[in-house]
């Protein structure tokens, strides 16, 4: 795999701390994701994953330390400024318009960005071209769907922002073998498009399988970051950070 | 008696399509914002007065109705500017407290500009037609038919177009509206504009029957509140189901009592809802 420019970084985080209320969530996140990379985030529960992936799409603001999209600061962005930007977003628990039809749910993705109907139209066929069972389902209501499908309807829905960046986070939490090689294959669509991915994964294998690199978190700060072909053999440090 | 029945089904009817106009708007403004605005009842009046200036000034009714819509839209974006942005994200109190202390507001604005005395607007349509042994006004049966055609609008804004599928979308879940780049501040704005120009509208249509005076908002407001509650709160359809039954109710209710004691009826109603069912009558169970 080439190494990428190092000077053509999408996304970059600098030292973020977060709160919730008086906890301290994140203690001085750091990584950058460049140009459309695949890069993993790895942790234990509760380390700071998801919350890094709210400090980037604005729906949690750092107290300290910036969040840079193309070199412009973003920090204080509403997350629909950032979503229109370019940044994609697929939450944990998919969060699907539950009451809104699969159609509906692209929608909402499409509409309002000055996006022409041509355009839009090819997205939507992009989309039910990947995913199928969607096309069957377009006059279904979102939360009709079986789990992996409601998966394959969030990043469908991520995908009609027509972003650089996907962040998905635990695409493959809680769904069959079949589904989880099919993300895999997701993931590399995405690749193809050269949309940029920050993976957030409990599933080791399919982590260092698919991406290119990967970031170790551990209680609020990143510990380690390494090429994810230097990690496949590292049992150890796997073992240190994830206790696998 | 079986014309009694009929007369007090067609009143029921006609006063329970304008009190859904009246709740729609209110329970699309609880719905997405959970805000519980307790000056609903005051740009119903506010809507009404606006309608009696216009009226007076060009003399066609249709104009007056269209111009308090337009207005009273235009306060509500910005009323919800200025007093409900500041409060997003704040405890659901903050927001009563300051829709309460709107109503105060507004209602002795109009009372100072306005005086106590009760206004007329002159219906625009003066024909009667014979019901048994009465003249029913037509005027009625258009008020019902008007709030209906207002609310089917309504509902084909929020079916098809694109500030509808995105009011729906964040009435279920605002965060992730944000995130696939709906502008959520603004469309609060706007859904706070669309339920204030529909209350404006029922206080104009409802005028030829009550007379306009600052006070008329409080009962419109609280039977409203009761249908809301009753229909589920923020559930459209329930609101409108729960406005005709609850009026109907009333109407029959009058057949063998006062209409001043035939409300507590739906103080009834209200009551075994939220005994029984306190989801709301009119709304799946949930899951």
């Amino acid at each position: 795999m080439s190494a990428p420019d190092h000077n053509d970084v999408l996304v970059r985080v600098e030292d973020i701390h977060t709160f919730y209320g008086k906890s301290h969530i994140l203690h001085g996140v750091s990584l950058e994701v460049r140009r459309g990379e695949i890069v993993g985030l790895l942790g234990r529960n509760g380390v700071g994953k998801s919350t890094t992936l709210k400090a980037i799409m604005g729906l949690v603001h750092p107290s300290r330390g910036a969040v840079l999209l193309e070199g412009q600061s973003i920090a204080h962005l509403p997350a629909h400024r950032l979503a229109r930007l370019g940044i994609g977003y697929v939450p944990e628990d998919r969060r699907i318009f539950r009451l809104l039809t699969v159609s509906e749910n692209l929608r909402t993705g499409l509409d309002g960005r000055g996006v022409s109907e041509a355009r839009k139209k090819e997205l939507l066929d992009m989309a039910f071209e990947y995913f199928p069972v969607l096309a069957e389902r377009r006059g279904q209501a979102g939360g009709t769907l079986s789990g992996g499908e409601q998966q394959m309807l969030a990043i469908a829905r991520a995908m009609m922002l027509e972003p650089k960046i996907i962040l998905l986070d635990e695409p493959t939490e809680g769904l069959m073998p079949r589904m989880v090689s099919q993300i895999r294959n997701i993931i590399d669509l995405l690749r193809g498009q050269g949309v940029a991915v920050l993976l957030v994964e409990q599933n080791v294998p399919l982590t260092l399988d698919a991406s290119e690199r990967v970031y170790f978190m551990e209680k609020g700060q990143v510990r380690h970051h390494a090429a994810a072909s230097a990690l496949h053999a590292d049992h150890e440090l796997i073992h240190r950070y994830l206790g696998v | 008696m079986l014309e009694q029945i009929v007369i007090q089904t067609i009143n029921g009817i006609v006063v329970g399509m304008i009190l859904a106009l009246v709740a729609s708007g209110l329970t699309l403004i609880f719905g997405i914002m959970d805000v519980v605005n307790f000056a609903h009842g005051e740009l119903f009046m506010l809507g009404a007065y606006v309608g009696v200036i216009t009226l007076t000034a060009t003399g066609s009714f249709w104009i007056a109705l269209i111009v308090a819509t337009l207005v009273i839209a235009a306060l509500g974006a910005v009323i919800h500017v200025t007093t409900l942005r500041p409060l997003l994200g704040r405890d659901p109190l903050n927001t009563i407290l300051a829709t309460f202390g709107l109503s105060l507001v507004l209602q002795n604005y109009a009372l100072w500009q306005f005086g106590p005395v009760a206004r007329k607007i002159q219906e625009p349509v003066t024909g009667q037609f014979a019901l048994f042994y009465l003249d029913y006004p037509w005027y009625r049966v258009l008020i019902a038919l008007l709030s209906a055609a207002i609310i089917g609008a309504l509902w084909l804004f929020l079916k098809f177009s694109t500030y509808g599928v995105w009011i729906r979308a964040t009435t279920q879940d605002r965060v992730m509206a944000q995130a696939m780049g709906i502008p959520v501040p603004r469309l609060l704005t706007l859904v706070f504009a669309i339920g204030a120009g529909m209350a404006a509208a029922s206080g104009v249509l409802f005028g030829p029957l009550v007379g306009v005076n600052h006070a008329m908002g409080l009962d419109w407001v609280l039977k409203a509140f009761i249908v809301v509650v009753i229909g589920g709160m923020g559930n459209l359809g329930g609101s409108i189901a729960a406005s005709i039954f609850i009026s109907l109710t009333e109407s029959y209710a009058s057949l063998w009592v006062s209409p001043s004691q035939a409300i507590i009826v739906s103080f009834i109603v209200l009551i075994l809802t939220l005994l029984i069912r306190p989801t709301g009558l009119f709304v799946p169970t949930p899951k």
